[in-house]
This record gives C-alpha cells, sequence and structure tokens, in this order.
C-alpha cells in the first residue's frame, strides 16, 4: 500500500514535465535547451507550465545603452512583442537569452551595463536575506541566553554544531592564530555556498536556481577571497613573493621566482571559482538528463517509457542524494581553500618557526 | 561558451549582495556566536577542571575521615580492652585481699581460741587440782580416821617409793 502511494506520488509530481514534453512535441524533446533554459541565467523566473500556460515571475531589467541612456522595465513586455524600445532577447549566437540591441549596422550587440534583476540574481537576494535572517536568529539566540543556560537545541543547536564544525575543522587549523579576524568572512562564504547549493536542489520557486553553478556568483566568492588574501597578507608573505629565499640567480636578472609566484596569486582564485561552478552545474545537468530520459524514451514507444519512468525516478533520487552531498562538500572545499590561501598570506617571522 | 562568460551585472549585484551580506553578519551575526561558543567551552573546560578537583577533595576528605573512624574505633578496641584487663586485676586484687584477710581473720581466730582454750584448760586444771585435792583431803580424812588404815596406807606408800626408785634404777 505504501509503496503503491510513493509511486502515485511520483507520477503526480511527473505531471508538470508532461506538459512540457507535448511542448516541444513535433521535433522530439530538446534536451539541450531544457537543461540550458534551467542552468542559464533568464529574465524572467519560469516556474511551472500547466498545460501551455506558463507561470512565470516577471523580472525588471535595467540596462544603460550608448543609445538611450538607463533604461528600467519589465520582462513581461517580451511576452507580446519581440521588441520593446529598441531591445529584444536574442535567439541565437553568443548572446542567447541575453538581451541585446542592435547597431547602426543592424547587428546585435549587447547595453554598454545589463544590471538587470535576473534569475539567478533574486535568487541571490533572497538567498541573502534567508542568510541574514538565519544568522541573526542565531545570533539574538546567544545575546538572550547566559553561558550557564548550556547549549542550544533545535534549529540553533544544528547551527552551532555547523559553525563549531567549519571553526574547529576548517578554520582554526588552516588560518593559524589570527582565525578570529577571519572566521566571520569565511563562515558567511561557507553559510552562503551552502544555503544556495541546497536551495538550488529544490525544485519549486524559491529554490531551483542554479545560483552556485553560475560562474559569476562563483567568481564573486573567489574576489572576495582574493582580496582577503592580498590586502591581509602581512610583510613576510610579500616578501615570499617579491624577494624568495631562493638562490639569487633566479631572481636577479630574470625574475623567474617572484613571476611564478605572481602567476600563483592570480591563479588561486580562478582555481576557486571553476572548481564550485564546475561541480555545481555538473550536478544540475546530470539531475535534468535523466530526468530527461522518460521523456525521450516516451516518444520512442510509450512501455519503454513507463518502464524508463521508474529507473529514471530511482536514478533522480540518487543523483539528489549525492547532491545534497555534493552541496557541502563543495562549500566545505571552497571554505577549506580559502583558509588556506588566507593562512598562506599569514607565514608566520622564520625564527619562530625553528 | 556562454557558461564561462561571467555576466557584469551578475558579477554586480552577487559583490553587493555578498558585501552587504558579509558586512551585517560581520557586524552582527558571528563575532557575536563565536565568542559565546568559545567562553562555553572555556566555561565547560573550567567547571570540568573544578568537578575534578572537587573531586579529588571529596575522596582526601572521605579517605580522612575514614581514617578518623577508623582510629577511633581502634582506640574504643583498646580503652575496652584495657578496662576488661583492670576489671580483671581490680577482681583478683580485692578476691585477694579477702583472701588474705579471711586468713589473717582465721589466724586471729585459731589463736584466740587457743588462747581461750589454755585458759580453760589452766583453769580445768586448777579446779581439778582443787577438787582432787579436796576430794583426796575429803578421802584422807576418811581414811585416815582409824589407825590401821593409818599404817597400810603409809606402807602403800612406801611400796611405791620403793617401785619408783626401782624403776628408776
Amino acid at each position: 500500500m505504501r509503496c503503491l502511494r510513493y509511486i502515485l506520488l511520483v507520477l503526480i509530481s511527473l505531471l508538470p514535465f508532461a506538459g512540457m514534453c507535448k511542448e516541444s512535441g513535433q521535433g522530439g524533446v530538446d534536451v539541450r535547451s531544457i537543461i540550458f533554459e534551467h542552468v542559464k541565467d533568464s529574465y524572467e523566473w519560469h516556474i511551472t507550465a500547466i498545460g501551455d500556460n506558463h507561470i512565470s515571475i516577471p523580472l525588471p531589467i535595467i540596462v544603460y545603452s550608448s543609445r538611450t541612456g538607463w533604461e528600467c522595465f519589465s520582462s513581461s513586455v517580451f511576452h507580446h512583442q519581440e521588441e520593446y524600445k529598441g531591445f529584444r532577447i536574442s535567439t541565437s549566437g553568443d548572446n542567447e537569452g541575453k538581451i541585446v540591441e542592435l547597431d547602426s549596422f543592424g547587428n546585435e550587440v549587447r547595453p554598454v551595463l545589463d544590471l538587470s534583476l535576473t534569475k539567478t540574481v533574486v535568487s541571490v537576494f533572497i538567498y541573502s536575506i534567508m542568510l541574514v535572517l538565519i544568522v541573526l536568529y542565531v545570533a539574538r539566540w546567544y545575546r538572550r541566553h547566559r553561558i550557564e543556560d548550556g547549549a542550544p537545541k533545535g534549529f540553533v543547536g544544528v547551527m552551532e554544531m555547523l559553525i563549531t564544525m567549519v571553526l574547529d575543522d576548517i578554520i582554526k587549523p588552516n588560518v593559524g592564530k589570527n582565525y578570529l579576524k577571519f572566521a566571520p568572512y569565511l563562515l558567511t562564504v561557507f553559510f552562503f555556498i551552502f544555503l544556495s547549493n541546497i536551495m538550488g536542489l529544490l525544485p519549486i520557486f524559491p529554490g531551483g536556481a542554479n545560483v552556485t553553478g553560475n560562474i559569476a556568483v562563483t567568481l564573486a566568492l573567489a574576489l572576495c577571497t582574493f582580496i582577503a588574501v592580498n590586502v591581509f597578507g602581512n610583510k613576510e608573505y610579500y616578501k615570499e613573493l617579491f624577494w624568495p629565499d631562493v638562490p639569487s640567480w633566479l631572481k636577479v636578472p630574470v625574475p623567474l621566482m617572484p613571476f611564478i609566484e605572481l602567476f600563483g596569486v592570480i591563479v588561486k582564485p580562478f582555481a576557486l571559482t571553476i572548481r564550485l561552478f564546475a561541480n555545481i552545474l555538473a550536478g544540475h545537468t546530470v539531475v535534468l538528463a535523466i530526468v530527461c530520459i522518460i521523456f525521450i524514451t516516451m516518444e520512442v514507444d510509450t512501455r519503454i517509457g513507463g518502464a524508463m519512468t521508474f529507473v529514471s525516478v530511482l536514478f533522480t533520487i540518487f543523483m539528489n542524494c549525492l547532491e545534497l552531498l555534493v552541496a557541502f562538500i563543495q562549500a566545505f572545499v571552497f571554505t577549506m581553500l580559502s583558509s588556506v590561501f588566507i593562512g598562506l598570506s599569514q607565514p608566520e617571522h622564520k625564527a619562530k618557526k625553528h | 561558451m556562454s557558461f564561462l562568460v561571467p555576466d557584469t551585472g551578475l558579477l554586480f549585484w552577487m559583490l553587493l549582495a555578498f558585501g552587504i551580506v558579509f558586512f551585517i553578519l560581520y557586524k552582527y551575526g558571528f563575532p557575536v556566536i563565536i565568542s559565546k561558543i568559545e567562553e562555553r567551552k572555556r566555561y565547560i573546560d573550567d567547571s570540568l577542571k573544578k568537578a575534578k578537583e572537587a573531586n579529588k577533595r571529596f575522596a582526601a576528605a572521605e579517605h580522612k575521615s575514614n581514617l578518623i573512624i577508623e582510629n577511633a574505633r581502634e582506640e574504643e578496641a583498646r580503652i575496652l580492652r584495657e578496662a576488661a584487663t583492670m576489671r580483671k586485676q581490680i577482681i583478683k586484687e580485692a578476691q585477694d585481699k579477702a583472701e588474705s584477710e579471711r586468713e589473717k581473720m582465721l589466724l586471729e581466730t585459731k589463736r584466740m581460741i587457743q588462747q581461750e582454750r589454755e585458759a580453760a584448760m589452766r583453769d580445768i586444771r586448777s579446779q581439778v587440782a582443787e577438787l582432787s585435792l579436796s576430794v583426796a583431803e575429803t578421802i584422807l580424812r576418811d581414811e585416815l580416821s582409824d589407825e590401821k588404815r593409818q599404817k597400810e596406807y603409809a606402807e602403800r606408800l612406801l611400796d611405791s617409793i620403793d617401785v619408783e626408785k626401782a624403776s628408776e634404777k
């Protein structure tokens, strides 16, 4: 009985996708566009489609064009017309899905500045607000309780467990004795990534956006770490950078070692950016691809499709569990690498080491 | 490869949002939590140390009190033992004394009895002597009333003297 109920539940949850299947009916299922539509940024937040009715939240488009100056309008204008004030959403080429305008030669070009509140931007805002509320709530608990009251329970207890884990396992051993100065930043990074990853796994509205799988987001985070490393690096760090302890022929005529060191400094944020972005993007893509198996096989034969539904749902559940793990591990790894880089920028004085 | 090109707008908004989040949490969020957690950790460590010390002290006190109780018990036993021996000794002394007293009294009594008896004997002897003298007197007076008998008597006396002399020889 219970098993039947579960199967029914799964089938019902698949209903929205049935519409999607019909939608791209004639030409077969376009898996590529389904996946890309999800993992890429967009100017409206598409929630679901019931039959031919698309339910989506229109988001504001803010652009600065050399032609018209600042422009701000809702993305819903494109529902009925293709062009609005000379702007349109490109359907092909490098700028596919982005807002473009036509230059004097009739080519599609991007506006000078595109500060639109896209799906990812709005997700970032929502997750930021959630994160601030959660952490302030936890902090309020600590402010209101004395130490003698003992450890927190429930949600605050879970948060304390995570915070203590990050502090003791990542920050303290990697950053060194200065850890209190950097702990708030590293904890913010950890919880921001963790929350975004988890929310990205939720299939409906506030979640479901591919935030940490977007290179701009991870680049922003990596830039913050880059700043933390290089602004707060101490004298020893900069000495090691420009005048390392190597035979002088390695640095005097041709600054070979300083060059390599500088290269390392620039590569570090890239490593952070690509690692997080690629992991999350791949996770989302694989889950979607496995779900799409259902619709591909449905087109070939309904019976095979029915059987494949079961297999595909099993795989999706497995992938989601895996992604849950990845969500945590990637947040952990990003924080750990950031702490290691920060720790490397705070070398203790040589005399102390020996 | 549009995936690999970061959007300027998104980058800007992300930096802004993350910056604000970081600022708020840096100001009001994490330092409070971290300091409280660390403080509590120290407090727990302290409490554990104190509890351990208290336990140790308690154990020492218990040991001490046990020692005292044991000592008291030993003392009690010793006192009881002493009392027992003393009692025995006192009883023995009393018995000895009573014995010697009794013996002394017995001796005294015996001596007094002896004396009494000697006195009585002497008394009896003198009375017997007197009586026999008076009896002898009476008898003699009675017997010597006639001449014949006087003669006989004198002869008998002489005989007896002779016998005595002969026996002496």
